[in-house]
Formats: C-alpha cells, sequence, structure tokens
C-alpha cells in the first residue's frame, strides 16, 4: 500500500462506559424511551475473520422469533482469510425487518456497524443519509487506518451526514471477560456477540435464541464469555448515555400460520428431501464442493434418515454421471453445482437428454465467467443451461423467486423429471442461497404427491416407446425381469431403442425430444401478472431478482403509473400464455444480472422489442435502480 | 424386484441381438464370449446384470451382452457405475473399458472408482492404441510407437495400469490374455467372488492400429517365457524345462536367476506368490515387471480385503434410521426456532 500523504492523526475514543459491563446488574430493566418503527435496515460489516455473518444470522433468527417480516443479504469474500484489516477482506450481513411485508434486504441500511475502517470505507456510501454509524473505535488505529486506505481519521469528515456512534467495542468486551482465563486473542474473538448483545438491546430482540445456540455449541469458559459479554453489550446499551433510546418494530401483519426463517441453499436442500418423500422413491445426490452451492451438500448429508445418499464425487463431471448411473438405477437423482461445474458437466447431462433419464440439475449461479467472483451473484447461465450442450438437446430450465420458493420449485422439478423422464435444470443464484427471509411452512399433507411407476410388464416392452400424453419412454430399471435392454449415448431408433443411422429416424428423434420438452407447458400453471394486465409497460424477470422488481413495480403503481410485472419461474419451455401476455404491452422492460440473455429469449421467440436493465456488479439490484428505469420509460413513452 | 430366474442360464441368455461391429480378428470378440461363457456359471440373474462403458472400441461391449447395460460418454464409465452400485448394491456391476477411455480421459474416475472399492468388476481392454479414432498412441502406447499422430514416434512415457491401480488402493488387481480362454475365464470367476472393486487389465490385440502387440503373450509357444504364471503360493518361476528362472525380490527390487531342473525355487531365493500379502510393496514390485527385460505377470497380482463404498454408506443409513427413526417431513420442516403468526 502506498505511504499515506499527510500523517494520521490518532484517534480518540469519545465515549466510555459508565461503569465496566461486568458489573452491571443483568436483569436491569429497560429504563430508556423505546421508540417504534415500521422498518430497519442495519448492515454488520467487518474483517472476514470477525464473525460477521453469525452475528447477522443470529440477529436474524432473533427478528424473525420476533414477528417481524425479513429479508437478508449476506455479502462475503470468496477468501477465507483475507489479509486482516484490509478492504479484500471485509464481510458484511445486512438485514431488513419490518412490521409490512418487504421482499428486499433494502437498497440502503439505516445502520451501519463498523467494526475497523476497512469495514468502514467499503459500506459507507451505502449507508442512508442520517443513519448511524456504530464504530469500534478500538479498532481505528493508525495502522488499520493506512490499511484500509484512509489518509487520516474519517470520523470528523462523517459527523456531518451521520449519526456516528463511537464505542470502544474491544476494551468493553476484555473487560468484561477479565477474570476468564482465556487468552486475549480468544477473548477478542467474542466481541462480535457484544456487539449482537449491543443490537439485540438496541432493537428490542430477544436473546433465548442465541443464548440456546451458544449452550449447544459451546462448553466451559468459551460458553461462559460468549454469553457474558452478549448480556454485557445488552447492558452497555441500556446504560450508555450513547443511546437515548431504543427501538422496537411491531410484529409483521402476515399470513398466519407457523413460520421459520430460511436460506435459500436450506430450502432447496429441504426440497429435495420433500421431493422424496412425496415421490416416493430413494434420493441420490452426487456433488462436487462449489461455491455457493457446497451448503446443499452439507445440509443433504445430515439426513441419512430420509434414505438419502450422498455422494461427494471426484469432480463435477463424475457427480453428473453418478447421478445419471443412480437414475438408471431408478433413484430420485440430484447434482448440485455452480456455473463452472455446469460446464463440466454438460456432456453427461447431454447423454441424460439423449437416453431420456431423469435427472435434477442445480446451477447456483455465482459471477463469471470462469472463476469470477465466486461468493457474489450473477444470472447470466441461463443460455449455457438452455444451449451449453451439444447439438439439439432441449432441457426444462426452472427457476426459483424467492428463498423460500427454492423448496417449491425442488419438488417440482422432481415430478417433471420423471413424469416426462427427462433432465431438469433448476437455476437459483449467490443471492438466492445466502439470504434468508421467514418461510410459512408448508403443510406437509397438502404438499404435490406423485406416484412414479417403473416399467415392470415385459409384454412388448420397448425401451423408448412413448406415452401420448407426455411422449416419457418407460423408466426400466435393472433388476426387473424381462427387461434387459441397452441404452447409450449413441443415436437410437424409434420405439426399440436399437442404435441407428437413418437420417430419417435421428430427424424424428431429435424433433421428439424437443416436443417432449414443449408438452410440459401443460403443467405450467396460468401466468400471474402482478397489476394490470394490460397497459404501457411490462416488467419482466426471472429467478432472486422478484423481490426487487415487485417492490419497484408496486412502488411506481402506488405512485399511478402504468406498470404491471410478470417474474417467470418457467424458462423453457415459456408458460403457454406468455407471448399473448407481451402483446397486451406497449414496452417491455427484462431486468437482469447478467447482460440481456431472457430479454434475447423473448425476443427471439415472441418478437417483442423487449428492452434489458443489465447488472453485472455481483450485486443483487436496488428497488430504486429498476423504479428509476420504469420512470424513464414511462416519460420516453408518453 | 424379481426372484432368481428358475431354469438355469446358458450363455446365449446372454448374446443380444445386435451384429456384433469389431474388426474381424479383434481381440474384443474372443473377450465377449468368454464373458458370456461365465455368465451363466455366476449365478446371477440375468436381470440383475448391469454393464458399463464408456467410450471407444471395448465400450461397444454392452450392446452385445442380454443384460442391463448403459454406453456412457468417454472415460466416465467407472461414475456411472458407482451411482448405479451405490445406490442399488442388489446389482452386479461390470465396467468394459480400454487404455484410452480409462487411463487418459477418464483417468480420475479410475483411481477415485478403485480407492473406494466400490463392489464392481472394471475390466480394462488394453490394446495400446486408440482404435475407434483410427490409430493415433495411447497413454500405454510404447515410447516411440509411430502412429497417425506420433508420425516421428511417441514421446509420451507410457503409465502402467496394474502400478496406477495398485497406487490407487485397488483390493483386487490381476492381468489376463484376451486369447487365453482358460485364464480369462478363471480371472472373470475370481474378480467376480471378490467384495470390492476387481481391476483387471485385459491385453487385447488390434489387428488394425497395432497388431501383435502381445504375440509373445497370446502365442503358447512364446509365452513359457514371455509371461510370468501367477499362482498364490507357488514360487515365481518362468520359462521352458532346460530354461527353468526365477524370480527373486530383494529390498524390493525384482531380479532374475537361473534354474536347474532339479533345483527348488524357494531355497534358492525364488520369491512365493502372496497375492494378499499386508503390504502392496510385493504387488508393486510385481507391477514393476516389465518386458523385455522381464517376464510379463499374468494372474492375480494382489488380492486383499477391504469395506466396500456402498457398504459403509448403507450402513450409515441404517444408522440413521435406527437413532432417529424414519424421517419425518413434517417434523423436520418444524425443527429449530420456529413462531406462529396468529
Amino acid at each position: 500500500m502506498a505511504q499515506p500523504k499527510k500523517p494520521i492523526k490518532k484517534v480518540e475514543h469519545v465515549a466510555q462506559p459508565e461503569k465496566p459491563a461486568d458489573q452491571l446488574e443483568p436483569a436491569a430493566l429497560p429504563k430508556k424511551q423505546v421508540k417504534q418503527v415500521e422498518h430497519v435496515a442495519i448492515r454488520f460489516a467487518g474483517d472476514s475473520g470477525d464473525g460477521m455473518q453469525l452475528t447477522g444470522t443470529k440477529f436474524t433468527e432473533s427478528t424473525a422469533l420476533a414477528g417481524n417480516d425479513l429479508s437478508t443479504f449476506p455479502d462475503f469474500p470468496a477468501e477465507i482469510r483475507a489479509p486482516a484489516g484490509s478492504l479484500a477482506g471485509v464481510s458484511g450481513f445486512q438485514i431488513h425487518f419490518s412490521s409490512e411485508d418487504i421482499r428486499t434486504p433494502a437498497d440502503e441500511p439505516d445502520v451501519l456497524v463498523a467494526l475497523n475502517p476497512a469495514a468502514l470505507h467499503a459500506n459507507i456510501a451505502d449507508l442512508r443519509a442520517g443513519g448511524m454509524v456504530i464504530i469500534n473505535s478500538d479498532a481505528f488505529t493508525g495502522k488499520n487506518l493506512e490499511r484500509a486506505g484512509y489518509d487520516g481519521d474519517p470520523l470528523p469528515e462523517l459527523v456531518d451526514r451521520y449519526r456516528v456512534v463511537e464505542i470502544p467495542l474491544t476494551a468493553l468486551n476484555r473487560e468484561a471477560l477479565k477474570d476468564l482465563k482465556l487468552s486475549t486473542r480468544d477473548k477478542d474473538r467474542c466481541k462480535n456477540f457484544f456487539t449482537l448483545g449491543l443490537m439485540f438491546w438496541l432493537y428490542n430482540r430477544p436473546i433465548d435464541s442465541t443464548v440456546r445456540w451458544l449452550e449447544t455449541k459451546f462448553r466451559g469458559d468459551v460458553l461462559e464469555a460468549n454469553k457474558r459479554v452478549l448480556k454485557a453489550g445488552m447492558h452497555f446499551g441500556e446504560t450508555t448515555e450513547l443511546f437515548p433510546a431504543s427501538f422496537t418494530v411491531p410484529k409483521a401483519k402476515i399470513q398466519p400460520g407457523t413460520y421459520r426463517n430460511i436460506t435459500g441453499n436450506q430450502a432447496l436442500a429441504w426440497g429435495i428431501i420433500a421431493a422424496g418423500v412425496q415421490l416416493g422413491r430413494p434420493i441420490f445426490l452426487g456433488a462436487y464442493p462449489i461455491t455457493p452451492a457446497s451448503d446443499i451438500l452439507h445440509e443433504l448429508a445430515r439426513y441419512r434418515d430420509f434414505g438419502v445418499k450422498t455422494f461427494q464425487a471426484e469432480d463435477e463431471i463424475a457427480a453428473a454421471s453418478a447421478s445419471i448411473g443412480a437414475a438408471f438405477a431408478g433413484q430420485l437423482a440430484v447434482t448440485t453445482t455452480s456455473g463452472p461445474g455446469l460446464l463440466l458437466k454438460q456432456e453427461a447431462i447431454g447423454l441424460a437428454v439423449m437416453t431420456e433419464l431423469p435427472l435434477v440439475v442445480v446451477d447456483v449461479q455465482r459471477a463469471g465467467p470462469s472463476t469470477g467472483m465466486p461468493t457474489k451473484t450473477e444470472q447470466a447461465d441461463l443460455l449455457a443451461a438452455l444451449y451449453g450442450r451439444n447439438s439439439d438437446s432441449p432441457m426444462p430450465v426452472l427457476a426459483p423467486c424467492t428463498p423460500g420458493d427454492c423448496f417449491a420449485i425442488m419438488i417440482e422439478a422432481f415430478q417433471l423429471a420423471v413424469k416426462y423422464m427427462t433432465p431438469v435444470t433448476v437455476l437459483s443464484d449467490g443471492y438466492l442461497a445466502n439470504s434468508s427471509e421467514p418461510w410459512l411452512i408448508p403443510d406437509v399433507d397438502s404438499l404435490p404427491r406423485t406416484e412414479v411407476r417403473y416399467r415392470e410388464d415385459p409384454e412388448n416392452f420397448l425401451p423408448y416407446e412413448r406415452d401420448a400424453e407426455t411422449l416419457a419412454r418407460p423408466w426400466a430399471i435393472p433388476g426387473t425381469k424381462g427387461l434387459e435392454h441397452r441404452i447409450g449415448g449413441l443415436e437410437s431408433e424409434e420405439n426399440t431403442g436399437t442404435v441407428s443411422y437413418l437420417p430419417e429416424n435421428h430427424e424424428r428423434m431429435v424433433q421428439l425430444r424437443a416436443e417432449k420438452v414443449a408438452r410440459i407447458t401443460q403443467d405450467i400453471p396460468p401466468t400471474e401478472v402482478n397489476g394490470a394486465d394490460h397497459g404501457e409497460l411490462l416488467v419482466i424477470g426471472w429467478g432472486g431478482t422478484y423481490g426487487a422488481i415487485s417492490s419497484a413495480v408496486n412502488e411506481a403503481r402506488e405512485d399511478g403509473l402504468d406498470v404491471s410485472s410478470v417474474h417467470l419461474r418457467h424458462l423453457n419451455p415459456f408458460p403457454s400464455d406468455l407471448g399473448e401476455i407481451l402483446s397486451r404491452f406497449r414496452q417491455v422492460l427484462v431486468p437482469e444480472l447478467n447482460a440481456g440473455q431472457l430479454r434475447r429469449l423473448l425476443r427471439a421467440e415472441f418478437l417483442v422489442p423487449a428492452e434489458s436493465l443489465s447488472k453485472v456488479q455481483g450485486q443483487p439490484f436496488k428497488v430504486h435502480e429498476i423504479r428509476t428505469r420504469i420512470e424513464q420509460m414511462l416519460s420516453a413513452g408518453s | 424386484m424379481a426372484a432368481a430366474t428358475t431354469a438355469p442360464l446358458k450363455t446365449r441368455d446372454f448374446v443380444s441381438d445386435l451384429d456384433v461391429r469389431w474388426c474381424p480378428g479383434c481381440g474384443d470378440y474372443s473377450i465377449l464370449k468368454n464373458i458370456q461363457k461365465v455368465m451363466p456359471e455366476l449365478g446371477v440373474p440375468k436381470e440383475n446384470v448391469v454393464f458399463v462403458s464408456g467410450i471407444g472400441c471395448s465400450s461397444r461391449f454392452p450392446y452385445y451382452m442380454n443384460t442391463f447395460g448403459f454406453h456412457t460418454i468417454h472415460g466416465r464409465a467407472p461414475a456411472f457405475a458407482t451411482g448405479i452400485r451405490a445406490s442399488r448394491p442388489d446389482l452386479s456391476v461390470w465396467v468394459v473399458t480400454g487404455d484410452g477411455d480409462g487411463l487418459s480421459i477418464g483417468g480420475n474416475h479410475l483411481i477415485h472408482t478403485i480407492r473406494r472399492n466400490l463392489n464392481m468388476q472394471i475390466l480394462l481392454f488394453n490394446n495400446r492404441v486408440y482404435g475407434l479414432t483410427k490409430g493415433q498412441y495411447s497413454p500405454t502406447s510404447r515410447e516411440g510407437m509411430r502412429s497417425k499422430s506420433s508420425p516421428q514416434g511417441s514421446i509420451d512415457h507410457p503409465i502402467d495400469p496394474i502400478a496406477l491401480a495398485l497406487a490407487a488402493g485397488a483390493t483386487f488387481v490381476a492381468r489376463t490374455i484376451d486369447v487365453d480362454a482358460p485364464h480369462l475365464q478363471a480371472t472373470l470367476h475370481r474378480a467376480h467372488a471378490h467384495e470390492g472393486t476387481s481391476f483387471i487389465e485385459i491385453l487385447q490385440n488390434c489387428p488394425v492400429y497395432n497388431d501383435n502387440e502381445w504375440l509373445e503373450l497370446e502365442d503358447r509357444k512364446t509365452r513359457v517365457s514371455a509371461a510370468l504364471a501367477l499362482e498364490h503360493g507357488e514360487p515365481l518361476v518362468f520359462g521352458p524345462k532346460g530354461d527353468r528362472k526365477g524370480i527373486r525380490i530383494h529390498d524390493g527390487v525384482p531380479s532374475i536367476i537361473s534354474l536347474g531342473d532339479g533345483d527348488d525355487p524357494v531355497s534358492h531365493g525364488v520369491a512365493t506368490h502372496n497375492e494378499a500379502h499386508h503390504s502392496a510393496s510385493y504387488a508393486f514390485a510385481l507391477a514393476s515387471l516389465a518386458r523385455p527385460e522381464f517376464p510379463l505377470p499374468i494372474g492375480v497380482i494382489r488380492a486383499v480385503e477391504k469395506p466396500t463404498y456402498e457398504a459403509m454408506l448403507q450402513a450409515q443409513v441404517d444408522d440413521a434410521l435406527e437413532a432417529r427413526g424414519p424421517g419425518d417431513l413434517k417434523a423436520l420442516l418444524h425443527s429449530g426456532d420456529t413462531w406462529t403468526v396468529e
């Protein structure tokens, strides 16, 4: 790093605790004023080793239990431990919680918790004007400021724009733990829980779920230390004069029922388990570790009691191949990956297309090309999923639109795979994978149930004879007497499946494979239009952008603008009513986290002058970005 | 699942109705015939037999077997077979691959399948050439081999399939010859009986692109000197009467000693074959025996016991079921922290 031009001034701590935190009365009741607000967005930011993701997750769980609607956005570097104090190592976790229905983690946080200068530097530009910055003043040393790229003390300049709260978190945390026989390093590792305790107090969140979690996770002095600083943080908030009031966000008025907090990856894994239960066949997962999809493998590996067999393969190709082998053997097979892995799997997936075996491929998309930005989100594998295999190789493609929808989409993906005997791709993304929302737990009895039938009757058995409605071939699995047959990647003769090089047969089979996938439209429900079903502007999106798009469109409609939206969960085939819906709008806008892939498909398929709103920064859309474009198009079009 | 067939199966029950389309004189014909001969003797219902292959001449094999068959993609057959066997331990799984398919594009899957020790048979037809793509040198081709892609001679150092399998921790490793019917059949029986991955290198002739590569081993007259026939518990001797020789292994390094017709090999320091030797070093010493300096070992090189992947995987499922009972979806969805909105 270059030498700073100005000498760095030592930051002076302005805040001191009234008395040591560990001497506070644990049962101190809130005496300060409690103000009610309708929604708040907080961003926790620190070094990648500071435990910001854990802090954010625990705050989220507590917020969920407090009954708010919420949406989170974890944003972290790919490096496990980037150099301490560096900008590259900043890890952030944003949570937006509200008494009303919300769908995004919020464009601008109201509160930024920055545990070091780098966290401040990397995040301050996003903070709402007039928002609150809580910093760990102990970390604002000359060296840390230099590492963060600051020439001098940034705090004096911030005071004009924000409410800056400086707290010597490191010192307070150590003081609270002074009589414990832990190393200073170990004590310092608890300071995120001091911070968490403080934030629990500031927003009147219950601490019980975090305490319970600590008790299952730690023992002895480490448990004691974490519990103690959690409470010390709360008591500090109550006693310090830095916070004249705390805040409360009333429970959200949402659909009655039992809720849990869930991330997209967890919902997706549970959707796979549910598919196994609802379809009544065992699950086989072949996977190779890859960010941001690995959590699905981790989660499924825990559920052998559901008969789930997970196979950590030697590479992406083997993961796909083993899954296809399991599908041939009669399992509900799935392989999970992210972009680079999808490309490695494509030849094997092409074999599943050719042999017409049911396989679900999950691609949790990340920023690319190549290795790209592994922990950052993108939606740029759509064309690869559709067209990334050699020759004409049609495959259904589905995309969940919220973290909770990842559950439902997996059941649907397996249903389609077995009903039509085809591989199916599910495109999730890094944002859906790691962000969370309250999820209305579905009634298990009302989940779709499908009877999976293997072919058993050897009479007149033909491996490629097709069902009249779906064009599916029979699923004839090894172990079934009289059904011995061979399948493979060579072109098959219609019905018999015998290897065939006949020109007309190949053309016929290409058409049949395409027609089979096209017939899936009969299983796609009518498209829901958010807003008026005709008008000036239709905003159409897919995947994880649902929250931002629907929020922007709803806001614009409330302001009287003539705009509606459609969110596609089926990218191939498109819903059969889509062309008709598109024709009822004068303009079409397609916001995507890619350079315009769905836009290209819509133009090609429906000959509509769809425009693209492209964002490829590894970050989800902000609501105002879409809103601004809606306004531009409407003012230009009128 | 169907019960075992009542009438005993015959060789013809395993012959599919597809015309075999290998080149005339190809070693694959002999291998196919011997496998079709052995199949009914194994006592496995044919609906429980699955042949899996990749790409190459050898990989057309499943089409000719009247069992379940899966002709997959280049090099990946062991991975497909892994998915089949890991999910369906009731099936008898056979992988057919070649030196290009198994050792070049599919080398990774071969080593990882072997190290996991799934109970399956991997038959690697080694003809030291790419046949289906018309004659390029392969990973096992000899240095200097002139081929379409190496007109001045191959500059690749070849890989040895046996040493590779041993390095991957193979529990059963054998080498046999396409035209040596009794030995091939006996080896197939041994491989099928073995619990774990059985790796068999089958020396196979390609009459079109690499004719007579193994001639000295295929020809009975020269085989006596060119091959070291392995028999468990028997000394490592080879050569015709009047020119008997033995293999001594000292500090892991093999050497040849001459033996008189009446000499007791063991007392002269000739090693005794032990396919179950606790150390793989002995097997590696055998694998290092290469033509023309040494005779080529033919037979079971190593056979040891290790738990199979699928058995351990199933045990984890069983343990989870015993500890927690069958998975309850409703309980799962409601596990951990939940809250109710009235």
